[in-house]
């Protein structure tokens, strides 16, 4: 099978990969590239484990063929801390007990980052609207809400 | 074996699907077409993306109306103030199609071609009485998005055909659209009735001109003339909705499945097309007030 070369942008790095039409960009993304922090859950974009941006717009990876990623700039979970500081949503999702399992986690915070980055200040309906395509099978959906609402307010305060 | 290729002009994306008929599929957003390759329910052995020709994606006013690339993501609908005031059905129903990450990629042509009975964004094209330009081995030709859809899964393209871009007239005064579904939860869900409804009124608030359209209650979305006559020549009363729910209920030809029953489907459709049509009517009223407001001062 002919391979591709897709040259990208990861997480602000520029990343060059071969790859196979047929495979997803979450595909590439965990078992090539080893940025295994996006989840493959249902890999048919329901469950939103695997979100992660395309020029900044919010995607599900596998609903992405990896090859479509050329000339694109991606940013998973993994460029979400800056080293050892952690996002505030990454802070507010701890503090607030907004995770069990953890599954879900990578994919509602990059979603909610999204969110942020368009609307600053987004209200509660807002918030659970956007992130409807976000399965949270363990932790419900109250504390990510919260924690996502208070990361909002302290992003507007800095 | 399956194989991927990019095309960048409208002539090599046609060569290249006619050159390989029955077995390239075409990919735009992809949020069908993966599930798809992922279940096994398509086989390609070629993956058009025309994503890389000029202009597929995105949108222009042009002559009062809009062109929208068959490409542009429901998203860029969402955030186009001008097209969310002259159609607010069809950004409404485009924007209902799954959830903002399906939103970021999920485009008008794909869910037209996918041509599921339940799809929202049709119902809403062909009340806004939308066209679109179908590229292929024989030239360019429009038509009406009624006439692409022929069944669950089926459409009347021939092979090397895929659709370039969407067209939207320009509105008479005192227009609007909307567009409402059912179903059984608050979002994320596939239509198990759909309602487009367009309207036109005359300064007195008269229905001058109507399309009412049906989703999920026969094999393809389903124009109903007769509902549309219903309203057309009175103010929205009681005796318009009444003829309009039953000339909707009348046109349903639905499945019975889990999701609904025959009976259901058919009772939800009337409800559904008077509430549509009252969102639709009040949008069309309200603009002419806005419009007067502006004229007075």
């Amino acid at each position: 099978m002919r391979k591709h070369h897709v040259s990208t942008i990861i997480n602000g790095e520029p990343t060059e990969f071969l790859c196979e039409p047929q495979l997803t960009l979450l595909d590439v993304l965990r078992d090539e590239l080893n940025l295994t922090g996006s989840k493959e859950g249902c890999s048919s974009g329901d469950c939103g484990a695997c979100s992660v941006t395309v020029d900044g717009r919010l995607v599900c990876s596998c609903l992405m063929l990896a090859v479509e990623a050329e000339g694109h700039e991606i940013e998973t979970i993994e460029g979400m801390a800056r080293g050892h500081d952690l996002h505030p949503l990454q802070r507010k999702f701890l503090e607030h007990a907004a995770l069990q399992c953890g599954f879900c986690t990578p994919g509602l915070l990059v979603a909610a980052k999204a969110l942020l980055d368009r609307n600053p200040s987004p209200t509660e309906t807002e918030a659970r609207y956007w992130l409807a395509g976000n399965l949270c099978r363990c932790t419900g959906y109250d504390k990510v809400i919260r924690a996502v609402l208070d990361a909002a307010a302290e992003l507007r305060a800095e | 074996m399956l194989d991927y290729t990019a095309p960048s002009t409208v002539e090599e994306a046609v060569r290249i699907l006619a050159g390989a008929p029955g077995t390239a599929k075409v990919l735009s957003g992809g949020t069908d077409l993966l599930v798809q390759l992922r279940s096994g329910r398509a086989k390609p052995g070629l993956i058009v993306d025309i994503k890389k020709i000029p202009g597929i994606s995105g949108i222009r006013e042009r002559d009062g109306g809009f062109v929208i690339g068959a490409s542009t993501p429901g998203a860029v609908l969402g955030e186009c103030e001008a097209l969310r005031q002259a159609w607010p059905g069809v950004v409404e129903a485009a924007n209902l199609i799954g959830s903002t990450q399906v939103q970021g990629r999920a485009s008008l042509a794909g869910n037209l071609c996918n041509a599921s009975p339940a799809a929202d964004s049709v119902p809403a094209l062909i009340a806004a009485r939308a066209t679109c330009v179908v590229a292929g081995p024989s030239g360019r030709r429009e038509v009406a998005v009624e006439s692409i859809a022929t069944g669950p899964g089926r459409t009347s393209l021939s092979p090397g055909e895929f659709i370039l871009e969407f067209h939207l007239p320009k509105r008479p005064p005192r227009s609007a659209d909307a567009y409402l579904r059912f179903i059984p939860r608050t979002e994320m869900d596939i239509a198990v009735v759909g309602a487009a409804v367009s309207l036109t009124l005359d300064a007195g608030g008269v229905c001058a001109d109507a399309r009412v359209v049906l989703g999920a209650v026969a094999p393809t979305a389903t124009l109903v003339p007769e509902a549309a006559a219903a309203l057309v020549g009175r103010k929205l009363d009681e005796t318009s909705l009444a003829g309009l729910d039953q000339a909707a209920r009348r046109a349903c030809k639905p499945i019975d499945d889990k999701r609904g029953t025959i009976e259901y489907r058919t009772k939800v459709a009337g409800v559904l097309a008077r509430r549509t049509a009252t969102i639709a009517y009040e949008r069309a009223g309200s603009i002419d007030e806005k419009a007067s407001r502006i004229d007075h001062h």
